[in-house]
């Protein structure tokens, strides 16, 4: 199994690298085209859903949320997988992280500003959605401080705007090799500005270094904290299924797990579509999914958390909100949910699978249907068997437009993530050097040895 | 727009607890439902749909679950293994119940739900985003969201129909949640002139659309400290106090028979509706 060569030359790194702005295989355009057009269904969809009303999203009066809800906590949770590779290990030196970082902190950004969609396409009056954000205005009115869907708004909005401040940061001694590369046109203006005017001399460095590591510092705690006001959506609720104190460690462990699994999508169809064989490597990605085996191993095991305490509670209405989700109308998404997100990562578990290819995409697929479904199975049977007698058995399938907004959203992200791939360095250079420098160092530090042995 | 004045509309909204909370002086609303005297006709629902321009949503909608009764009358089966004609049932009138600590106000992103000095759960349309956290936080579903832009739908209100809008009452937009008042048109148009006249509104001065419709009376509605009041008579005479969660009945005096109760006191809402339970001695 070959990893990154310890003897590959610098020039040949950035040789490499800039290859992927340039000429990536055909399947990039393919995946751009089907990108774009299931965007444009979405876009159609909302504004058929603008013009309508909330109404064609198929829900109904005791059951407000649907869909776009549970999309939200997904596309919100996918975002924390980046920040995980590119903030804490960044502070626990892992090197590995080095070449797949950069689209994984690409990812959490285009995530991020997918969920804030779904938050637009959700509310009813998406032409006052500024009405939540205390903005100064003439009446001197303030929003509702106390609400969880406020801090909501303030924990995305400041985690979006930092992570990608730590995107652009990451990413300014790479645009200055691409600058300095580039053939004049708007590539090069782009960036000349972007970079800075960076130089590569030693303060620079230092100043870099300083920098980098202070906002990798404060995104990590904005990260644990955006998922745990996400599961305050409900958790601070009174409905019986939603108002459990797990929820917010529960919310963490799903979306680190989702987004792990969302990075090996990503890294198999990156490695292929821009060839980074060479960087992206086997060793790197059986890392990745020993760290998704073991994410969802915490995740099972805090869903079992969840089931116990319900279970022996004796809080009579959410036991039958649980005996419903496995026994009811959506038990064939509750147990898909919980094959897909605990029966099947067991297949990481087996060594020869672990760098299988074919086999890890289908299965980080599936991962994350899991954990769709599992967003889904929060939001949905609750309403189906609250407090209220009135709301049993009341069942509340989406409807066409709605399930075309959740196909648009991914390809609204990937559309994203393909242009960004294509503009940006995807493989951080700087660092790959860094990794293959301190490789090679060490691997000349055996020798050394072994020649003084002798 | 200030910190100050942020502090100083904060304690002005919001209540810590019904305890706490300044006294409703001179008014705190609050409804008795007699379920013994109730026939389920309905008529208080028709009346409250015509009170309170409530859309009429057609059959499609009403089955997508989309209706907008704000007063609801619930019909629920008995459960003792006998068959249609011989199975009894009860119905139970469901309308917002106007918590004092209500669990949709504390949620609302941009508080378009809150509580007035006189004890109702007021709804402001124009400030409402629709976010729909209020319905989903709230334990007895009686919150209605606009699903479509109903005003202007030629099946909902077609344009003869308009002429017989309650003029008092704001038509409400697609993308906008709402629920019951307690008819406060009426409340207010009571308070104008009973201040014009230098006196707080008096019992039977006002009623709201459903208890006036009522044909069995099973529905009363006033000012709950007014010593005066029916409802307070009933308050009392059932034990009900409308700062515990949990009520402490004496009952020692065997004549008294205590029926009130309120819904699903033990999460301590707080609502400021009493139902009487329903005596029965036959099947039906």
């Amino acid at each position: 199994m070959k990893d990154i060569r310890e003897d590959i030359a610098w020039a040949k790194i950035n040789q490499d690298v800039m290859k992927s702005l340039e000429n990536p295989r055909k399947l990039y355009w393919v995946i751009l085209f089907f990108a774009l057009m299931a965007f444009g269904f979405g876009v159609g969809c909302e504004i058929y859903q603008y013009q309508t009303g909330m109404g064609v999203e198929n829900v109904n009066n005791p059951q407000v949320w649907g869909l776009y809800i549970a999309t939200f906590i997904f596309w919100i949770g996918m975002s924390h997988s980046g920040t995980l590779l590119s903030a804490i290990l960044h502070l626990m030196h892992a090197d590995w992280r080095k070449p797949i970082y950069r689209f994984a902190e690409a990812m959490t950004t285009f995530s991020l500003m997918t969920a804030g969609l779904f938050v637009m396409v959700h509310i009813g009056r998406l032409w006052q959605f500024y009405y939540s954000l205390p903005y100064p205005n003439e009446r001197g009115i303030w929003p509702n401080f106390q609400s969880p869907l406020l801090w909501d708004a303030m924990a995305i909005f400041t985690y979006l705007s930092s992570s990608v401040l730590f995107l652009f940061v990451g990413m300014i001694p790479d645009l200055a090799i691409v600058r300095d590369t580039m053939h004049p046109g708007w590539r090069k203006k782009l960036y000349t500005l972007l970079a800075l005017g960076w130089e590569g001399t030693d303060r620079q460095w230092r100043n870099f270094r300083v920098t980098y590591l202070t906002i990798a510092c404060f995104l990590i705690p904005l990260a644990v904290s955006v998922h745990s006001i996400v599961a305050s959506d409900f958790g601070m609720s009174q409905q019986p299924g939603w108002h459990v104190t797990s929820f917010p460690p529960y919310f963490v462990a799903g979306a680190l797990y989702s987004g792990c699994a969302a990075i090996i999508t990503l890294f198999i169809i990156l490695r292929y579509v821009f060839k980074f064989e060479e960087y992206m490597t086997k060793p790197i990605l059986k890392k990745i999914v020993r760290l998704t085996f073991a994410i969802a191993m915490v995740w099972t095991y805090l869903n079992a958390v969840e089931f116990a305490s319900v279970w022996y509670s004796h809080d009579q209405v959410s036991k039958d909100v649980l005996i419903q989700k496995a026994t009811g109308t959506y038990a064939p998404f509750w147990w898909g949910m919980i094959f897909c997100g605990s029966v099947v990562p067991l297949v990481f578990a087996f060594k020869r699978f672990q760098t299988n290819i074919p086999v890890l995409f289908a299965v980080s697929l599936l991962l994350n249907l899991g954990m769709w479904l599992e967003r889904w199975m929060i939001v949905a049977p609750t309403f189906a068997h609250g407090y209220y007698p009135w709301t049993w058995d009341n069942d509340q399938w989406p409807s066409m437009v709605a399930w075309g907004l959740v196909f648009a959203s991914f390809g609204w992200f990937t559309l994203l993530f393909m242009i960004f791939c294509k503009v940006f360095p995807s493989v951080s250079m700087y660092e790959v050097k860094e990794m293959v420098y301190h490789r090679s160092l060490h691997l000349k530090k055996n020798e050394t040895a072994e020649q003084g042995a002798h | 727009m200030s910190v100050s004045n942020l502090l100083e509309n904060w304690s002005q909204v919001r209540h810590a607890h019904p305890v706490d909370d300044k006294p409703h002086d001179p008014y705190k609303w609050a409804m008795a439902i007699d379920l013994d005297a109730c026939t389920g006709c309905n008529a208080c629902s028709v009346a409250c749909f015509a009170e309170n321009n409530i859309p009429v949503v057609g059959k499609e909608r009403f089955q997508h679950g989309q209706q907008m009764h704000w007063m609801r009358v619930e019909r629920y089966w008995d459960e003792d293994g006998r068959e249609f004609p011989d199975q009894g049932f009860q119905f139970l009138p469901m309308m917002c119940q106007h918590c004092e600590a209500a669990p949709c106000e504390t949620v609302c992103p941009v508080a378009a739900t809150n509580h007035t000095a006189d004890g109702l759960n007021s709804q402001i349309y124009n400030r409402c985003i629709g976010s729909r956290y209020c319905s989903a936080n709230c334990p007895f579903k009686v919150r209605y969201f606009n699903w479509y832009d109903y005003p202007t739908d030629e099946m909902v209100w077609p344009a003869e129909m308009t002429q017989q809008m309650n003029p008092d009452v704001s038509v409400r937009s697609k993308g906008v949640m709402e629920k019951c008042t307690f008819c406060v048109q009426r409340l207010s148009a009571a308070k104008v002139t009973a201040k014009g006249e230098g006196r707080i509104v008096r019992e039977g001065e006002v009623q709201t659309a459903c208890q006036q419709a009522c044909p069995t009376g099973a529905i009363s509605f006033g000012n709950l400290v007014n010593p005066e009041s029916r409802v307070h008579k009933q308050w009392e005479a059932q034990q009900v106090d409308l700062v515990k969660d949990k009520q402490e009945k004496d009952e020692s005096d065997e004549k008294a028979v205590l029926r009130g109760y309120r819904i699903l006191e033990e999460l301590r809402a707080y609502p400021s509706v009493m139902y009487l339970e329903r005596v029965r001695e036959s099947a039906v």
